[in-house]
């Protein structure tokens, strides 16, 4: 744990002194916002729920963007420079690299997650919404932060190159990859309406937006949906994981 | 101290390196030579551990690398040709990091920072962001992260690749310090390098062991040994080969073009000692006058190209 931790506050620090970090931050919440105004707000009268669902219901969107963006380049970038031979040749497990990355991006998700906390704030203060709800929306916020987060790491342990172009390259295929993987994941309710029971149930359950993100959406707690995401993230990271123990073996 | 036996790597069907075996002593600075492909830079990489081999063992004070990796990792520095750093960091902040990830507590690396400084000649430098530094200044901190662990392996790759000159007389002086008290593994296709830095040479052609010993036991296998002399004398070059060629016990000779006029001078290989012996008394004899004797200048590379079979 704590070479995951100290490969955990690199990554971090390297988020933070570098620019990536801050424009990510801004055309996030730049887009948040106009979204919330533009969508979230509307035009009509709504009840104040119903724009606080409106604004998770655009952080879903916007979480994964983030998480995918943060985590595309986390280890193409690593072969890239060269420095993931500083990993492999320290008493450091594979599992303590990948646990690594992952804290330091779902720090900068969360860190994200709390400068867009002035929305839900002016619903709270302006409207009649309970901080329960704002609470709920945020933990499946974070929920679907840590999938994103687990399959950027996934597919950018797919790719390795010596060359910093081609891992550049490389990156913004683990990006497109990992972008898939979600999609996949959300149309899986579509499908699920296409297929007969007991598929459908079973890929209504496995999808990622309709049963399992709309409860917290309305401020609803659900074990599953934590136990969801949870277990989502974990298989992506074991597969990370995985990948990256092939390299000693290729 | 560190034990290889019978080290074989194949990538799939390409066999990188077969049936490698040898020892390395602590204190030893052991010198890899091959051609390119020849399976160098495979044999360091599974000594560092970022590869594994496909048979044979590596040992080090007994223990198995495939065993207990974490335990001997922690005994390894590596750098490799191009110096793995993190550019955003500074120095310090990048040696510290990488000596707590191979195991030391944030008291040991404070107490260790300033030995690896002054040990790589980082001095002055260590508040600098690393992406700001020279390709000199870079390879010393690619030294010092190899050693900030105290390491009792030190594994570089082509350590004085792309060094000015003054830099690479300070790079052999880092590295001369290196092995006191740890094993040294210097890979260089500059072989002149790997004949002022390193006690003992490992050839490796086509993924086997073409030989192991010290330069003289290197040139003594490739028959090249005590038996060359290169000999400048004051004279006529043509008259000056002329003697050599008829001379007895002379195998061949090399005539060398010298600027100053008046002045001859020739690589000379004899059959034996006696033959040797009597170079200089019997040029003397003939009337010239010795100006000069000394080895031949590229003999180990000429020792490496006989013992990979490339001379022709």
């Amino acid at each position: 744990m704590r070479n995951a931790l100290l490969i955990a506050q690199r990554d971090l620090a390297a988020y933070l002194n570098g620019y990536v970090g801050y424009v990510i931050f801004f055309l996030i919440l730049l887009g948040e916002g106009l979204f919330f105004n533009f969508f979230a707000l509307g035009s009509g009268p709504q009840y104040s729920h119903e724009v606080l669902e409106g604004f998770f219901e655009l952080c879903f969107g916007f979480t994964i963007a983030a998480g995918i963006f943060l985590t595309m380049f986390s280890i193409t970038t690593e072969f890239g420079q060269r420095t993931d031979v500083l990993l492999t040749t320290s008493p450091v497990s594979d599992l303590e690299i990948i646990a690594g990355k992952y804290i330091a991006a779902m720090s900068m998700v969360t860190i994200l997650t709390v400068l867009s906390i002035y929305m839900p704030a002016m619903i709270f203060v302006n409207g009649k919404v309970s901080l329960a709800h704002i609470g709920v929306g945020y933990i499946g916020v974070l929920g679907v932060g840590s999938v994103a987060v687990s399959v950027g790491i996934f597919g950018s342990s797919l790719f390795r190159s010596d060359a910093m172009w081609v891992s550049a390259l490389t990156s913004l295929l683990a990006g497109l990859i990992a972008a898939s993987i979600i999609f996949g994941f959300i149309l899986l309710w579509w499908v699920a309406q296409k297929t007969d029971p007991p598929f459908t149930s079973i890929l209504e359950f496995a999808a990622l937006y309709d049963q399992q993100y709309q409860p917290f959406m309305e401020g609803r707690l659900r074990s599953t949906g934590l136990v969801y995401y949870g277990s989502l993230s974990f298989v992506f990271l074991t597969l990370a994981t995985r990948m990256i123990g092939l390299r000693r073996w290729s | 101290m560190i034990e290889v036996v019978n080290l074989t790597r194949y990538y799939g069907s390409f066999t990188a390196l077969e049936g490698v075996s040898f020892n390395i002593d602590k204190g030893e600075i052991i010198g890899l030579l091959g051609l390119n492909g020849a399976g160098k830079s495979t044999t360091l990489k599974i000594l560092a551990g970022l590869i594994t081999a496909s048979d044979g063992t590596v040992k080090f004070d007994g223990v198995d690398i495939t065993e207990n990796p974490d335990s001997v990792r922690a005994q390894i520095g590596f750098l490799p040709e191009d110096p793995p750093l993190y550019r955003d960091m500074t120095v310090t902040a990048f040696l510290s990091y990488i000596g707590k990830l191979k195991g030391m507590s944030a008291a040991e690396v404070r107490k260790r920072l300033p030995e690896v400084v002054e040990l790589a000649q980082l001095q002055g430098r260590e508040r600098q962001v690393i992406g700001t530094l020279s390709h000199g200044f870079r390879k010393r901190v690619g030294i010092a992260q190899a050693v900030i662990h105290n390491p009792s392996l030190v594994i570089l790759d082509e350590p004085i690749s792309g060094l000015d000159p003054k830099q690479i007389v300070g790079m052999r002086t880092v590295i001369r310090g290196l092995a006191k008290g740890r094993a040294v593994i210097v890979s260089s296709h500059i072989l002149s390098e790997i004949s002022q830095v390193a006690d003992r040479i490992l050839v490796i052609n086509e993924g086997r062991l073409a030989a192991e010993g010290t330069e003289a036991e290197l040139a003594a296998k490739a028959g090249k040994g005590d038996h060359r002399v290169v000999l400048t004398v004051k004279g006529e070059q043509a008259a000056f080969t002329k003697w050599l060629e008829e001379k007895p016990g002379v195998l061949s000779t090399t005539a060398h073009p010298i600027k100053r006029s008046g002045f001859a001078s020739a690589t000379i290989d004899v059959r034996d000692d006696e033959v040797r012996e009597s170079i200089v008394p019997d040029a003397l004899a003939a009337g010239f006058k010795v100006w000069l004797v000394e080895a031949p200048e590229d003999e180990l590379e000429e020792i490496f190209l006989g013992l990979t079979k490339e001379v022709a």
